[in-house]
């Protein structure tokens, strides 16, 4: 049995979004939606994070920052899209810095559409985040095993 | 029995005593973590997470891939637990207090350097705080056991020497709190600081909202973070024994009186910990220091000359 998704720590970072979406995810982690209910603990450390939170969309600036925070997770890992500028691109998906969603610079496993983005959809994401780190830590113990 | 015959029974006990505290303190310290967390949640108008909750963390850190920044580390904290485990059997088996001061000291002294050894900027700062803490906290410990010592000496029934063996309690005729109440005051305000709870939690933080990063911990991850979590566990059983002891005496039934006691300082911490938000250093320390020598150095001063 894998004990990843009974655990899900989540690191939180602010591409080129409005901002919107952040208040959303923050509401997301406070005391009235309770995350910790499902054992999400908010952390600021990359090595400690099993999914990664991203909100907004990539540009030429932060798509170094994206890619270095996701390559300093620890396997298994999880990522999920906030919003629709961090699904597509969305309302700024043609401004001429704007590379595209986050799909553009790392794996996305999970897509939270929305604008902003509803706390209630992100604790839906979150939960379908977590049967994915499951799976990925199943696959990484059987791997392990193989090995051995 | 013979003196040699005597270092033998205590030795034993000791081993006994690491044995059952390896295995018995990460089960309590395991449950402690989690009624933290349930109650800090009800505290904040939250459900909370399960009460294993800490156990499926650590279980989830063993599955994690390992990856570290250096073998040394692993090995710094490996000996940090080991000691801080060795600290505990001392203590619970009824050995000599002063030595389980000076081994969890020797654990911490581990855990400072396996986050230097990480060389990462963020670590080093968190270690640096860690130094600072062991500074403000250890008069305080040290008085503390030598405030134990000439308690036993004026408890004991047959008068005249202390000892810094735990289990003279059982053979004291009241429990050392009625002649140290102002050292156990003393050492409940850092117990703040060696829970690591809010104020005093200036080293590494539960709350990713006041932490630069991770502390201490921002270079471990996967099971030396879960080892690390496990050595917490084992700490905070071993000081919660601390607290404990001054409210034991006469014979094993009044340890149910040290429990409860041990307890309530714990439910206090937890209190503290929702109600107060991270200091400077500089307060913590000149605080921690400014107590040891009010409560420790005026009770201490009473005990010998009077
Ligand atoms: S999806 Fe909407 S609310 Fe969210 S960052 Fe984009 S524009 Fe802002």
């Amino acid at each position: 049995m894998a004990y990843s998704g009974k655990s899900p720590w989540v690191i939180h970072y602010d591409g080129s979004s409005c901002n919107g979406c952040d208040i959303e995810v923050l509401a997301t982690l406070c005391p009235g939606f309770d995350g910790e209910r499902f054992g999400v603990v908010n952390t600021g450390n990359p090595k400690h994070a099993d999914i990664f939170l991203v909100t907004g969309s990539v540009n030429e600036q932060n798509i170094d920052v994206v890619r270095q925070i996701y390559d300093q997770m620890v396997e298994p890992k999880v990522v999920v899209a906030c919003g629709i500028c961090a699904c597509s691109g969305g309302i700024f998906h043609d401004c001429y810095n704007v590379i595209g969603g986050v799909d553009q610079a790392i794996p996305v496993d999970v897509y939270a559409p929305g604008c902003a983005v509803r706390p209630e959809t992100l604790i839906d994401a979150i939960v379908a985040g977590v049967a994915v780190l499951d799976e990925k830590a199943e696959k990484l113990k059987s791997e392990k095993k193989g090995r051995a | 029995m013979d003196i040699q015959g005597f270092a033998i029974q205590g030795f034993v006990a000791v081993v006994i005593g690491i044995i059952a505290f390896a295995v018995l303190a990460p089960v309590v310290g395991c449950l402690l973590a989690g009624v933290d967390r349930v109650l800090s949640a009800r505290m904040q108008g939250r459900v909370g997470p399960p009460l294993l909750q800490p156990y499926y963390d650590v279980r989830k850190l063993f599955e994690k891939e390992g990856v570290t920044v250096n073998g040394v580390q692993d090995a710094y904290v490996i000996c940090a637990l080991i000691f801080a485990i060795i600290a505990g059997g001392i203590f619970f088996s009824g050995g000599n207090l002063l030595m389980c001061v000076f081994v969890i000291t020797l654990s911490s002294l581990f855990f400072i350097i396996a986050a230097y050894s990480s060389r990462s900027p963020y670590a080093e700062l968190g270690a640096a705080r860690e130094t600072l803490q062991v500074m403000s906290y250890e008069p305080m410990v040290l008085l503390f056991s030598v405030a134990f010592y000439m308690a036993t000496a004026a408890l004991l029934p047959f008068g005249g020497w202390g000892t810094f063996d735990v289990s003279a309690v059982f053979a004291l005729d009241a429990p050392v709190i009625v002649c140290i109440w102002p050292v156990f005051l003393g050492l409940m305000f850092i117990l703040t600081i060696k829970l690591r709870k809010s104020p005093f939690d200036l080293s590494m933080s539960h709350h990713a909202h006041q932490e630069i990063v991770r502390g201490m911990t921002t270079e471990m991850s996967g099971s030396t973070l879960g080892l690390v979590e496990i050595l917490h566990w084992c700490e905070n059983v071993l000081f919660l024994g601390w607290i404990g002891l001054f409210f034991v005496w006469g014979g094993p039934v009044t340890l149910i009186v040290g429990v409860v006691a041990a307890l309530a300082a714990y439910f206090l911490e937890i209190l503290i910990d929702n109600n107060f938000a991270r200091v400077k250093w500089q307060f913590m320390l000149k605080s921690a220091w400014a107590v040891a020598l009010v409560a420790g150095g005026i009770n201490l001063a009473v005990l010998a000359f009077l």
